[in-house]
């Protein structure tokens, strides 16, 4: 270094993690919740791009998909905010048993909803290959999929993380933190996709 | 201890840097714990940004070198007309693989390469946010690298254009792979470019010196924050839309098949709402280079910061509002004609500001005439020309004529390499001593300098008005007697001036390297953090974390360096800063080296050229990347540190 150190401040005091956007792990997080929104975003554009092209949406004589599976789906995307709250709010509190005693819960969730995602693909009335507009609703049911599936991957490390003596650090907690945010933007994120996939099809024939 | 006592608990006896440990000690302790392990494996293992950074600029140099190849290959058929030297479909694959190997594997990568390099010496700290990712970038960029160019030399290189529009790279006419080899690089780029662009954004934001609020941010960071926000927004579209190409060739999906209610334009749309932006993604880091380089030879801080600053914002912003300009032979709306066209001019408006701002800047210091600003002024005009080209073919009438013709291949050369590769050579040269410890020649840099500005303007100035005569670009050889033999000829000569001039600069690298001039920390007396440490900087970066008060700290701080203390010295820890006013926040741990980011790219490779060949590889491809991800993750000790490490 040029010149010789002029001791200003220290720093030893300062905490060695932080929630929020106080965390590297936060910022990591929002960076990739970005990047895969975008592509959302820019799947959803393809979609209407598709869609412009056509007098009736779903096209004839393809039926618009089955709501049945979908909106289960959605229902229990929508109460897993239940216990995802729960844990958010037990890391913070740096509840750790708490934290251990609910995330098998989110956990379990994921298995029922891959199963209900399964239920999803068998009833979208057409196949990926049949046309464009088959091949949009796959990739948008697709795309969501990976994101259920790698969250769920994350959810059950971070489970069986913290039933070790790691799970112990506040750090860890972070992380459990924004595994939590994580699962939010997928559940909100597959709000208008559940809208575009079962319902704009009914609403353009 | 439970967590909520450890979350409260007073930091640990251990050592720390401060008045107490500071000097010879100190860097020989802080040296040990951010060194790399020794052999083939720590070599492998490294997450240090500098050896990431190094390798990235490295590797994209020797794209640089095969792509001029190709280029030099395409100019010597073309030299004269009714040529045989190459064949009109190795004519294909040569325009092809030299177009997407200077887009995707040398333009953008060596870019960020020197962001990656530069970024935590400019803000002052001892790593990136995330080094076992930026690791796995460069893994993954070398890996999209070497598939493209290995299936070259296989002869099943892509022969679609850089661009690779469908249906001609769609499954009826694209047959065999080279359409899938082109797209699946592309897959590998973007998530190597993604990954460092999350990377340098928390680094920026995070990890500033205390004192360096974003008002007295380096410009070369601001186009660096820019960029990777940039990358971050653009390169979903391109992964989206290979991706579906991809599927519609091999899985038989029907997003661009007109017949089957898919439409070929859509490609095109999320082509360019990427390719448009990357335009950016490889110019910003360029004037980021000219706004330090301006300041450090003119000897006085950039005229009107915030308006350097606003344009660049302004630029990234615009540049997403113009894709559509490559389309206009598409067919548009007359509105869609309208908006586009004015959007297009619209852009040159912040460039324009920058280029006053560093013009003004020279005009009130005392410029120093060294290769780094003569590359500068060799870029001014230079991207002018380009500039204004590409101003006369946002207007439609225009640009229907002469789309598809030289005069394009004309004004984007000017734009890329006068407003890109000109700056990224100053660069080079200026920041040669931080990454090497040696300065280059000056002598061989100057002659370097003037055999490329004016092979430059020999090779590519003809091209207009092959262009303005009717000669369309992409074609393997033309006719005679329509006036194009005299420009062509002159382009090939200029190109070759230019592959002279390029080696002339690589013998100067390397002898530099071998015998140049032993480098003080700071030679140029410039004034922004980087040269506030040796040249080239050890592992830790900085043995204090600085402070900072000014955006020309080095100019202002007088004898005496301010710092902050307090940081481990046995563990590897960052000091982490409030985001808009950069003060001291947390003390994060920053994670040692590893041998997974290798093994995750290794992993990810094989489940993506199986993938070319049957979709049932991401499936079963997934297994190894997720256990090398768990892998790379899981903590390495079984009982947790007294204070957080990342192992």
């Amino acid at each position: 270094m040029t010149g010789r150190p002029s001791f200003v401040e220290d720093v030893s005091k300062l905490p060695t993690h932080a929630f929020s956007y106080r965390s590297l792990t936060w910022w990591g997080i929002i960076g990739f919740m970005v990047i895969e929104g975008s592509a959302f975003v820019l799947t959803i554009a393809a979609y209407f791009f598709l869609m412009s092209h056509e007098k009736q949406w779903a096209p004839p004589p393809w039926e618009p998909p089955n709501p049945v599976a979908g909106t289960l789906f959605t229902a229990v995307m929508l109460l897993s905010e239940i216990p995802n709250s729960m844990i958010k709010k037990a890391a913070e509190a740096y509840d750790v048993a708490a934290v251990r005693r609910l995330l098998p819960w989110i956990v379990a969730i994921g298995v029922l909803l891959f199963v209900l995602r399964g239920f999803e693909f068998n009833s979208l009335n057409v196949k990926w290959y049949d046309n464009a507009y088959g091949s949009i609703i796959w990739a948008l049911l697709l795309l969501h999929t990976t994101h259920i599936a790698t969250d769920w991957v994350d959810s059950a490390v971070l489970w069986r993380l913290m039933r070790t003596p790691h799970g112990e650090e506040p750090r860890r907690l972070v992380d459990t933190d924004e595994n939590a945010l994580y699962w939010r933007f997928v559940w909100l994120s597959w709000l208008p996709i559940y809208f575009l996939i079962y319902w704009v099809p009914r609403m353009f024939r | 201890m439970t967590a909520a006592e450890k979350a409260k608990a007073p930091p640990i006896d251990v050592p720390r840097d401060g008045p107490e440990l500071t000097g010879a000690e100190l860097q020989r302790r802080l040296a040990r714990t951010w060194d790399s392990p020794p052999g083939l494996i720590g070599w492998l293992s490294s997450v240090d940004h500098k050896d990431v950074g190094r390798r990235y600029i490295v590797t994209a140099l020797l794209f640089l070198a095969l792509a001029g190849a190709l280029a030099i290959v395409m100019r010597l058929q073309l030299a004269r007309p009714g040529n045989d030297m190459v064949g009109a479909a190795r004519y294909n694959e040569i325009f092809t693989m030299h177009g997407t190997t200077m887009m995707f594997l040398f333009a953008v990568p060596v870019m960020q390469g020197m962001q990656i390099y530069l970024t935590p010496l400019m803000v002052g700290t001892r790593s990136t946010a995330f080094p076992r990712l930026n690791a796995f970038s460069y893994w993954t960029y070398l890996a999209g690298g070497c598939l493209l160019w290995v299936a070259f030399i296989l002869n099943i290189g892509p022969d679609v254009g850089w661009f690779a529009y469908p249906p001609l790279s769609g499954p009826q006419y694209g047959i065999g792979k080279r359409a899938d080899i082109w797209a699946q690089m592309v897959t590998f780029t973007e998530i190597a470019a993604l990954a460092a662009a999350v990377s340098l954004v928390a680094t920026i934001l995070k990890q500033r010196a205390p004192g360096m609020t974003l008002a007295r941010m380096p410009l070369f960071v601001w186009a660096t924050l820019v960029t990777s926000l940039m990358v971050i927004f653009s390169m979903p579209s391109v992964a989206l839309a290979s991706g579906m190409l991809l599927s519609d060739r091999l899985v038989g999906t029907q997003f661009y098949n007109p017949v089957e209610r898919g439409d070929a334009l859509l490609w095109q749309h999320l082509f360019w709402f990427f390719g448009h932006p990357e335009v950016y993604i490889i110019f910003l880091p360029a004037t980021g280079f000219i706004s330090e380089i301006v300041a450090t030879f003119a000897r006085r801080s950039v005229v009107h910061y915030p308006i350097v600053v606003l344009s660049l914002v302004a630029t990234g912003i615009l540049a997403f509002g113009l894709w559509v300009h490559h389309m206009f032979a598409t067919g548009l709306p007359r509105v869609g004609y309208s908006f586009y066209t004015a959007a297009s001019i619209a852009v040159s408006v912040p460039t324009g500001l920058q280029i006053f701002c560093w013009i003004a800047t020279l005009w009130e210091g005392r410029p120093r005439l060294e290769v780094p600003l003569l590359y500068v002024i060799g870029f001014i005009f230079t991207f002018v020309i380009g500039g204004l080209t590409g101003v006369m073919i946002a207007a439609v009438p225009l640009d229907l004529q002469l789309h598809d013709t030289y005069f394009i291949v004309a004004h984007f050369h000017y734009v890329l390499i006068g407003g890109a590769v000109f700056p990224l050579l100053g660069a080079i040269t200026y920041w040669f001593p931080k990454l090497t410890g040696r300065m280059m020649s000056e002598g061989l840099g100057k002659v370097g300098f003037w055999m490329i500005f004016l092979g430059f303007q020999l090779a590519f100035f003809p091209m207009h008005i092959a262009g303005l005569n009717g000669m369309p670009r992409r074609v393997y050889t033309y006719p005679a007697g329509m006036g194009l033999e005299l420009p062509n000829m002159l382009s090939s000569i200029g190109s070759l001036v230019v592959a002279l001039a390029v080696l002339l600069f690589v013998v100067n690298m390397v002898k530099s390297v071998l015998v140049g001039k032993k480098a003080d920390p700071n030679p140029w007396n410039a004034p922004t953090l980087e040269w506030a440490t040796a040249c080239p900087p050890p592992r830790y970066n900085f043995a204090h974390i600085p402070m900072i008060d000014s955006r020309t700290p080095l100019w202002d701080q007088g004898k005496r360096m301010p710092v902050v203390h307090g940081l481990r010295v046995e563990d590897r820890e960052l000091l982490l800063t409030s985001v808009l006013a950069a003060e001291p926040d947390v003390r994060e741990p920053s994670a040692e080296p590893s041998l997974w980011p290798f093994i995750a790219t290794l992993a990810v490779t094989v489940m993506f050229v199986c993938s070319i060949f049957s979709p049932w590889a991401v499936l079963f491809g997934a297994v190894p990347v997720t256990i090398a991800l768990i892998a790379w993750f899981w903590p390495k000790s079984p009982v947790p540190d007294p204070e957080p490490t990342i192992s």
